[in-house]
This record gives C-alpha cells, structure tokens and sequence, in this order.
C-alpha cells in the first residue's frame, strides 16, 4: 500500500479541467428559475440520485462522476444519503408507476428550496419506454422539473455541465452563468 | 418410458410435439404428464432450470441438462398448469411473474402473492390474450404486501428501500435481526418495472432491439448480444466473422469494466476507499476505450441483429490496446493490495457464505455461481463463437464467501484481458453486418433463443418472429432471477452492517430483474 500511496504523490492529477457550463441547460434554467433561488446554495449543491425506472446506465454515470477523472466534489457538489440533505432531486428513469409513490415522497421529504433534474432521455418523456402500462412517462408526470439533461446515458462530462449550470444559474437568478 | 430409467432432456423433447423453426435447440410441446417428469428432475437435482416464462394460455420451461438445453412447452387450460416452484423453488418468483403478467395460474403454487405487479398499474395480466385493458383492478395499496414472519423474543425489523442511501437501483429489503445478526431477509422488487416484454411484443425487430439493449445498462453489450443472436436463430442468419470477434471484443470490455468498478465498490462498502479510486480509474480508461473504439462508453445499440453498427478503426484500436496495457501494468498492484490488507480481508473472508448445493440448486450463473463451486460459463458450455477459437479458463472457487467472489471477478480480468488481445491479434477482415432476411410468409413463425454469459452470469433471449418480421413475443431471463433469492440465504447469521458488502458481492441487477 505503501508504494501505491508514494506513486500517487509523484504522478500527476488524473482530474482534467472543469467543462463549461451547457448552454442548452443555462438557457432552460433562465426560464425555470427565479430571483427568488438567487444565491441560495453558496456554490454548494447536496443532490439525492433517485432511481426512478432506469436500466441503471445513468446511475453508471453518476458514479463516474465521482472518480478521479471527473472528482465532481471539487465544485463543491456531493450526493447524499438522504433526502433530507439535498438541495436537488437527480431522478432517472420512465418513472415506473410502482416507484411513482416513493418518488412523491422522497420529493416530499427534500426541504425547501429545492430543485429537480430529470438526467436521460427516458427520463424526459419516456424514452423508449414511453407507451408501456407500467410507466408514467417521465419525470414531468410527476413532479416539477427545473431541467433536463439529455442522453442515454448522459456521459459524465454531459451531467458535470448540467450540473453546473444549475449551479450558476441558481445563483445568478437570472440563469447567467458563464455558459 | 419408466421413471426410473432417469430420461434424458431429449428423451423428454422427443416424447411431446416437437415445434418447428425452433433454433438452435429444440422445443416441444407437452402433457401434463411429461412435464411433472420434467420438475421431478429438477426437483432431484439432476437438471437445471434456465428459464420459465409465458404467453397466453401457454407455459415455457428451458431446461439444462448436462450439456444438452431444451424446452418444454405446456398448454394452460384457463391458465392452470402444475407448479414447478412446489417442487422446485428457483421457479418460484418466475412463476409469480407469469401469474402476474399472463393471469396464468400455477397449481400448488406455495407463494401466491403478486411480484411485479404492486398493484399500480390500473390493469392485471397486462400481457394476457384478449382485452386486457378491460380487466381493471381496484387498485391495492403497497402495506397489501405480507412479509413472511419471523418470530421470537426480542427480535426486529428493519425496513429498507426501495429508495436507497447511495446511487443504487430501488427494491426492498426487509430484514429480521436479533441484535446485530440478520434473521431472515425478504426481498421485494419491482419497483422498477418498465413493461419491457409488452412493449416488444409487436415491435420491429429494430426497436425490440434497442428494448432489448436498455433491459439492464451495465449488460448492455451482453443483453443487445443476447437478442442479436436469438433474432439470428430464428432467421437462420449469421453474423460475418469480424462482426462477431467485435462483438466478442465488446463484451470482454464490457466485462472488464463492470469487475473493475465491482472489486473497487466491494472493497468501498468494507470502507477501504483507496482501492475503490485505483479501480474507479481503471474502469474509466475502460469505458473511454470503448467510447474511442465504438463511439459510446457502454457501447450501446453497437450490436445489432445481423452484427454490429460500428466497424473498429486504428485510433480505436490503439486506445483498447492502451487501455488493456495500462490496466495490465497496474492491476497486479491492486491484486496485491487487496490481498495484503489485513484489515480488507477480515471484513471479505468467510462474509456471506453461499454454501455450493444452493449454487447448484438454483444455476446461478456468473461470479455467485463460480464462487461456490459451479462451474458454468455459457462462453465455453453451449459456447459460440469466437469463443471456440480463443484460450481462455473459466475460475472456480469452493468457499462461497464474498472474498471468493472478489477473487473470481480478479481472475476474470485477467482472463478478459487475454481475450482481449487475442481478439485483437486476430480480428479478421470483412464486412460487419450483414442484411435481415424477408419477413416469414403469414401465418409462420420462427423461434430463436440464445445463452450469453453477461459479465454477471448467463443470460437467456428466446423470442418469436412472426408475420411482417415482428416480434410476437419475446422474454429475458437475467442472472439475477436466480441470483437475487440466494443473496437471501447469503446474509442469514451475518451482521446487519455487512449487508452492504455481501450485497455489492452479488451486484444483482434490479431492471434486468424487474424488466
């Protein structure tokens, strides 16, 4: 271990630089948000991932977000365990109908003020999933949606932008960020 | 034929009404009778189930028997047949899917209450024949649900899910503990089913394709592989020689990066984060290569019924061949990390012991199965090809514990790594797809199934092309269905706070399950 920890003193950052916030999702934001978010999180966002119905390939994603690569705590944004922490609801999936209650209340355990990003493409409206009798049909079905982030998945990079678009934009108010 | 004489699979296949256009292994429909034969040599151990699913009115049994793989089919008159899971209790959860999917009805059934279906659908038997639509239900609450009892002095309960704590897919797990020991654990799933199998039915094979591909995103590769093949079968197609070495390709990355985040989050959740960051990076380079290599990091829609979508060109070869060099220089460390750490091991060693006659029992596939002294792997026994062609060994432990599955998925990777650059080596030339035949004439339908080890266990794609080239119906079985039941019988005697670790050990899939 000892030798795994000195290489590591030695070789250089694996973290590459941070991406620019997507201009796709500050523009959204612009439209969600008001100034009444302005400078609420302190460049600090507290995300529960949610499952909703998704194969698992965004929560892949989310996970990626935490390695050395993409090291997502440097901007300050962490996932919690509860519901209780967190500034944001990150849901994936369709919204299956039998996860649609513990979606409700997770949402209702999340404290004010708080926001909801729908990451992936069936979690837009569906997906390929739109149709069956086991889904709703996205994360808009049931509860109110600040923004999207499109993908299936959405590689690491896509939700890091998202991610910080929120960020800007939720402290900005006006969604202004440095898209 | 006499009972004692112990029949063969096929004795079995060529006693009923064999069904044509059924590749590559046969299927017959049955009496009553021969399937009762059927659930007795499971029952005494000396077959394996692969599957069981159904349609209306009509019910699916794949069977293994040494190396030979059959199925037997049996009418339902008003759903009823004879229940396999009475006899033989892998079938029991499958048998409540059909129940709750087909309205089918298995006799002597112990377990009848509802498993996917929570209740939340607005209709039963959603993929029944008929107007089901029609069939509304008032709708039941989720506290309908009866956990099996456990009962004694001082003991509790412990609900958890099906929202999780960490970035994890939802189910419940209710745990019974005196103390800090684990009773009885009830699993509840289906929290996160989509419906896949009603969507497909009907669909062109394009969309059941891409159905079939988001069915459990970490097996993406295995799953798209699984349906091109079974599509093939049907079609009595083949995919060109380069199109299945890339397909070969794929899957072994595939494989490689699901071990390498596995061994990393198995050593996190017993709170040894450093290894968790050095195979965090290595899964990453994997993931990238694949992007380089193919143009997606899961690969997805890359396998196509008739081959794959996209060709491998020098710039992605070079970034596998990077990727496979980094990980080959420095896994070895990280192999020697978790090995000399005492304080790892103490958490890993004897932790969640799946005793083999449960492995047997239940054919579980993959790294569960391995670990506990089963040794299957559906890349070597039914095989296909390219596999035939490439050196590889398929590890096996005895001890069952979560250190044995940690060390199946590290002799894994290297094996995977091997394949990886044979294939390489090897990769022949030519095109990479070729075309779909015509649609069968009406009123024809041609049956195609496949076996295909996901980097969890095997995975079974049977479906029927019918009029217009649609797909008629079409079922996945994931490694889990019989995986998920023994992770119960894992953690009984364990502490409450070794569930995270045993459970990451077996890494079940939730969608791949719930479907």
């Amino acid at each position: 271990m000892r030798k795994l920890l000195f290489e590591s003193l030695i070789r250089p950052p694996l973290t590459e630089p941070p991406p620019a916030a997507s201009d796709a999702a500050v523009d959204e934001l612009a439209r969600a948000l008001d100034g009444a978010a302005r400078m609420r999180l302190g460049r600090s966002l507290s995300i529960r991932a949610v499952d909703a119905g998704s194969c698992n390939g965004c929560e892949l994603e989310m996970h990626a977000l935490s390695n050395a690569f993409y090291d997502i705590e440097r901007f300050g944004i962490r996932f919690v365990a509860s519901p209780r922490h967190a500034d944001v609801l990150l849901v994936t999936g369709p919204v299956t109908k039998n996860m649609r209650e513990a979606l409700k209340r997770t949402w209702d355990a999340t404290p004010n003020p708080k926001w909801v990003v729908a990451l992936g493409d069936c979690a837009r409206n569906g997906g390929c999933f739109a149709g069956s009798y086991a889904v709703t049909g996205g994360v808009s079905e049931v509860l109110p949606v600040d923004l999207h982030i499109p993908g299936c998945p959405p590689p690491p990079v896509e939700i890091l932008k998202g991610l910080l678009a929120l960020l800007d934009g939720v402290n900005a108010g006006t969604g202004a960020g440095r898209g | 034929m006499s009972k004692r004489k112990m029949p063969a699979l096929i004795d079995l296949i060529e006693a009923g009404r064999p069904v044509e256009h059924h590749a590559p292994w046969r299927r017959a429909m049955v009496a009553p009778k021969t399937w009762n034969l059927a659930v007795e040599q499971l029952a005494e151990g000396r077959w394996s189930m692969l599957g069981l699913w159904g349609e209306p009115e009509i019910v699916h049994m794949a069977l293994l028997d040494a190396a030979d793989i059959g199925v037997i089919s049996l009418k339902c008159p008003g759903g009823r047949y004879p229940s396999v899971g009475q006899l033989h209790p892998p079938a029991l959860r499958l048998e409540r899917t059909a129940a709750d999917l087909f309205g089918l009805s298995p006799q002597g059934l112990p377990d009848t209450r509802r498993w996917l279906d929570h209740g939340q659908w607005g209709i039963s038997y959603p993929l029944a024949a008929g107007a089901s639509a029609a069939r509304s239900q008032a709708p039941t609450t989720a506290s309908a649900y009866r956990f099996l009892p456990a009962e004694g002095d001082g003991l509790h309960q412990i609900p958890v899910g099906p929202v999780h704590a960490g970035i994890i897919e939802p189910g419940h797990f209710r745990f019974t503990a005196s103390g800090e020991t684990v009773v009885r654990l009830e699993e509840r799933l289906g929290y996160v089913h989509k419906g896949i199998e009603g969507l497909m039915a009907g669909s062109p094979v394009e969309r059941a394709a891409r159905l079939a591909g988001r069915t459990s995103g970490d097996s993406t590769v295995a799953y798209s592989l699984a349906f091109a093949r079974a599509v093939e079968a049907a079609l009595g197609v083949e995919a060109p020689p380069r199109a299945v070495w890339l397909r070969a390709l794929m899957a072994e990355l595939e494989r490689l990066a699901n071990h390498l985040g596995d061994i990393g989050a198995i050593c996190n959740d017993a709170a040894f984060a450093l290894m968790h960051a050095h195979c965090g990076v290595l899964r990453e380079r994997v993931l990238r290569a694949g992007d380089a290599a193919f143009g997606h990091r899961l690969m997805r829609d890359r396998i196509v019924p008739g081959g794959v979508a996209s060709d491998l060109g020098e710039a992605g070869m070079a970034a596998v061949l990077s990727a496979i060099t980094e990980i080959r220089q420095r896994f070895p460390y990280l192999v020697e990390l978790y090995d000399n750490t005492a304080s790892l091991q103490d958490r890993t060693v004897a932790t969640g012991r799946l005793k083999p006659e449960l492995a047997r029992q239940y054919a579980a596939g993959g790294y569960v199965g391995r670990a506990s002294g089963r040794d299957f792997d559906a890349r070597r026994s039914p095989g296909y090809p390219p596999y035939d062609e490439l050196a590889f060994d398929v590890p096996v432990l005895q001890e069952g514990d979560v250190n044995a599955r940690v060390w199946i998925r590290i002799r894994e990777v290297e094996q995977s790594l091997s394949l990886v650059e044979q294939i390489l080596e090897r990769l022949p030339d030519g095109p990479i797809s070729v075309g779909i035949p015509e649609p069968p004439r009406e009123g024809m339908a041609l049956d195609g199934m496949a076996l295909v080890e996901g980097f969890r266990g095997d995975i079974l794609a049977w479906l029927r092309i019918g009029a217009g080239g649609l797909v008629e119906r079409c079922h996945l079985r994931d490694p889990s269905w019989f995986q998920w039941p023994l992770l119960e019988a894992a953690i009984e005697g364990n502490i409450v706070a070794d569930f995270p670790l045993c459970n990451k050990s077996f890494n079940c899939s939730y969608s791949g399950h719930d479907l």
